[in-house]
């Protein structure tokens, strides 16, 4: 293959993984923005959809695409409903202070994790995609007959992969309509910006709290429901998101929902063509030096105007 | 010398001199898990002075602990040396890494120094991984009996790696109570109680900070250092995040802030691992558990309740 191709499939592959991306970080900034506790277990939560979507799958047997459809609501919503309610019973008795807070959701970390590796076990587990064609790519090329069209061997994406990028902007949509459009909205937003008046206009902000949390959790387990047909369900699966995402709501700007996707789109397309010149440790390290510096020296986020 | 010092006095050399003399009752294979618990608990000393009296909440020592081991370690494999020179190596790479970054991450505050801290440690982790050629990367690499003969004495024995623990316990533990009780130690409580008034009484914080972490980073690594040798095995998963967490939560169970708090937490919690890994494997559950119900219940910790109780002016 040449490189024009190999850098369209790259920025493919790249497109499903900044979709992904997008909404689990979009659910770690928005807990982070209007709750200001940073939620290390975040990425257990993804994983907890993924291995939900798995026994959902497995539960309702038939047709592939019955389980799947299946999983798509019921494993973001009990992923949300736990984590609404991890919220009522830890963070809320520890006055969302944040470095307390940080400190308890290490512990649900370990507790969600090592509580899958105890009933789901150590193994990695496939969920059948609901359709999965294989759509071949054109490509055009300047030969000496002129310009030509041809299909490149290996340049090719699934239909599935392209309901991902499409479900995923849909999800976003629906989170920016209801951030912007709705009462619940309006009131999350007034939560966000300033807590005590809020408080004094009646907002009943515990419960916003905790359904933000529910919200941002939900977003994460749906993201993992929609990659487990290309992933695999694994216990230990839920270390890269947390890191991708702490990137993305960082360099997008801490709190910033549109930063927060445009970073997505930047990190996961740009990591799909970095990881064809790099190795994926170099490529990692790199990642994490960046997202260091980043808050060392622009610690609002390259997109951010808000102080954190 | 006041009858506080006395008793402050006696209180850290009764327990110096029980683990000395616990040496020849323990059964061996309690023996054996005391002596790396007193290392585990010198590196617990090291994250105390950080957290618990700067209050500054590190989420990244891990990179120190592993600068010392591997310091050491790969000065041994690669380098040719002798272990003292070795050990020195481990307690400089410490002192110079936790020096470079505590210039870059005391820039930031609260979560963002956590999250500093967090990555350079990731990005040293993976660092190791990525040098695997020399470092065997996850797999590690063992150290010979005949390079662990510290001036003639062989560390693999366990009488020997006993006392050698035991010396480098005891000198944490006397270095973090002489210096909490200096004004050097004063400052930093102060600066952990209200920075900005510290500031405005004319003290220079970020340069109190700064030592402060470049003390804490090069006890770790010299424990680090020290465990690599004592236990013979440098792998990268002393890198990994969990050891970072690991000394947070000693000093929180144990207590923070407090000189004995973590040595109680380390003691605490590995046997607390140790019983519950004979029922099940996943232990970290356990680690999980005890985080939450400690930030609910009781953030001051063991030996924290204790002053708070009885003991106002334990240090």
């Amino acid at each position: 293959m040449e490189i024009g191709p190999y850098i369209l499939l790259a920025s493919l592959e790249g497109a499903v993984t900044a979709a992904v991306l997008a909404l689990t970080a979009v659910g770690l900034s928005l807990v982070f923005g209007v709750m200001r506790v940073v939620n290390i277990a975040h990425g257990e939560f993804f994983m907890l959809g993924a291995v939900l979507a798995w026994w959902v799958a497995n539960t309702v047997g038939g047709h592939p695409a019955i389980g799947f459809a299946a999983a798509l609501i019921v494993a973001p919503v009990l992923v949300g409903v736990l984590a609404a309610l991890a919220d009522m019973t830890i963070l809320k008795r520890l006055n969302y202070d944040p470095e307390r807070t940080i400190v308890a959701t290490i512990g649900l970390l370990y507790i969600l994790q090592q509580l899958t590796l105890m009933t789901y076990g150590p193994d990695a587990r496939p969920v059948e995609a609901p359709f999965n064609q294989r759509i071949a790519l054109p490509w055009i090329e300047h030969t000496e007959a002129g310009w030509q069209m041809y299909y490149p061997w290996g340049l090719s994406t699934t239909s599935y992969k392209l309901a991902v990028i499409g479900a995923a902007a849909a999800v976003l949509a629906g989170v920016w309509a209801m951030m912007a459009r709705t009462r619940i909205g309006l009131l999350m937003r007034a939560t966000q910006a300033d807590r005590e008046m809020a408080l004094a206009f009646g907002i009943p902000v515990e419960k916003v709290y905790a359904l933000v949390f529910g919200i941002g959790a939900g977003l994460a387990a749906l993201a993992a429901v929609l990659i487990v047909p290309i992933q695999q369900a694994h216990y230990l699966m839920g270390a890269d998101p947390l890191l991708l995402s702490f990137i993305v709501v960082i360099i997008g700007g801490l709190g910033s929902l549109p930063g927060t996707v445009v970073a997505a789109l930047l990190i996961g397309l740009s990591d799909g063509i970095i990881s064809v010149f790099f190795s994926p440790t170099l490529a990692k390290i790199l990642a994490t030096l960046l997202v260091g510096l980043v808050l060392v020296f622009r610690p609002r986020g390259l997109f951010g105007t808000r102080a954190p | 010398m006041s009858r506080d010092t006395a008793r402050i006095l006696a209180l850290h050399g009764g327990l110096l001199v029980l683990l000395f003399v616990a040496q020849f009752v323990l059964p061996a294979y309690h023996h054996g898990n005391l002596a790396r618990i007193m290392v585990l608990a010198s590196y617990a000393i090291g994250y105390n002075i950080l957290f618990g009296y700067t209050g500054l909440l590190s989420l990244g020592h891990a990179l120190f602990f592993a600068a010392g081991m591997y310091g050491m370690g790969l000065g041994i494999q690669h380098g040719g040396l002798s272990p003292a020179p070795a050990l020195l190596a481990g307690v400089v790479a410490g002192a110079v890494v936790s020096g470079a970054l505590a210039l870059l991450a005391l820039r930031t505050t609260g979560v963002a120094f956590m999250i500093v801290t967090l990555m350079f440690a990731q990005a040293g982790y993976l660092t190791i991984l990525y040098f695997g050629d020399y470092t065997r990367g996850d797999e590690g690499f063992v150290l010979q009996t005949a390079q662990r003969m510290l001036w003639g004495i062989d560390l693999s024995d366990p009488t020997n790696r006993y006392f050698a623990a035991f010396t480098l316990f005891a000198l944490c533990l006397c270095l973090s109570l002489w210096l909490v009780r200096a004004p050097f130690g004063r400052v930093l409580v102060a600066i952990r109680e209200n920075e900005d008034r510290v500031q405005m009484l004319g003290y220079d914080t970020h340069a109190h900070k700064l030592a402060a972490m470049v003390i804490s980073g090069t006890i770790s690594a010299a424990a680090g250092a020290a465990y690599g040798l004592l236990f013979g095995y440098v792998g990268a998963s002393f890198g990994s995040v969990q050891y970072s967490i690991l000394p947070l939560l000693w000093v929180l169970l144990g207590g923070a802030g407090t000189v004995l708090g973590p040595f109680i937490g380390a003691l605490f919690m590995f046997y607390l691992i140790d019983l519950s890994s004979g029922l099940t494997a996943a232990y970290m559950l356990i680690a999980g558990v005890v985080l939450v119900v400690l930030t609910l219940f009781a953030p001051q910790g063991l030996v924290g309740e204790l002053r708070r109780r009885f003991w106002k002016g334990l240090p």
